[in-house]
């Protein structure tokens, strides 16, 4: 599943899954972690475009990611979020930090 | 019509999915849209996940009971677990509250299941496990409604 993590320039795309929930956010965050570190890059890309379903375990792992990176001066982006992650990130608020994109 | 059915099962993570899609097909005689269907998963995965990284520690591997009653038009779920229990359970409803930060937890579960169900009651004592009771009602159009 190495293949759901890219690097492009200085983004690191993650492919998130068609379910994200506590028993599949570990893998996601320890993998991105890794990713972020080895290849140096500043900036997280979330694509959900195979997403259907999501708890605020993806929640977690995004407000995670930001963290890491934003002391850097990264930023933290969302594509194909359909209404419900929208939804889900408004609640939460991450709607502030994140930069959701079509 | 009243329709009645109960779960017990491993205090896992792998059964998060299980618990949520058993909930999903149990009320999907109620003909939900599929905007109802993803409030009810997404209140079921949180409240299972609840009582297996907090209830049970994420060591101890306890069990997890679910109920689940479709009264007419309105979704009951129960969810409860022989865990540790919360010492405040106020606090631990705020939003963005969470004991497990390290684990990447975001402290919205709670604020979800409040979020996408009509109603939630949380009970719980340290020591003496907690039940989460939530309730939604289905295809919410009561001004048409027949008397009966």
């Amino acid at each position: 599943m190495e293949e759901d993590f890219k690097v492009i320039d200085n983004y690191l795309m993650v492919k998130m899954p068609q379910e994200i929930d506590h028993h599949k956010s570990s893998y996601i965050s320890e993998n991105a972690d890794r990713f972020i570190v080895r290849e140096n890059v500043s900036n997280v890309v979330f694509d959900f475009e195979d997403t259907r379903f999501m708890d605020s375990s993806g929640i977690g792992i995004i407000m995670g990611r930001y963290k890491k990176i934003s002391c850097f001066g990264g930023k933290v982006f969302a594509i194909h979020a359909d209404h419900r992650i929208r939804r889900l990130l408004m609640l939460s608020g991450l709607h502030k930090i994140v930069e959701i994109m079509d | 019509m009243s329709n009645e059915m109960k779960m017990e099962f491993d205090a896992i993570s792998a059964n998060e999915s299980f618990a949520r899609v058993a909930v999903a097909a149990f009320v999907s005689e109620l003909d939900p849209t599929l905007e109802e269907i993803s409030d009810i998963k997404t209140a079921v995965s949180e409240a299972v996940t609840n009582a297996v990284i907090h209830g049970y520690d994420g060591i101890d591997h306890g069990k997890v009971y679910l109920r689940c009653q479709v009264d007419k038009d309105v979704v009951h779920i129960e969810i409860s677990d022989n865990g540790r229990g919360i010492e405040d359970v106020e606090k631990a409803m705020e939003p963005l509250f969470t004991t497990k930060p390290e684990l990447n937890r975001s402290g919205m579960g709670f604020p979800f299941m409040e979020a996408f169900m009509d109603d939630l009651e949380v009970i719980s004592r340290p020591g003496e496990g907690t039940k989460v009771l939530m309730k939604k009602k289905i295809g919410c159009i009561p001004w048409i409604e027949d008397e009966d």
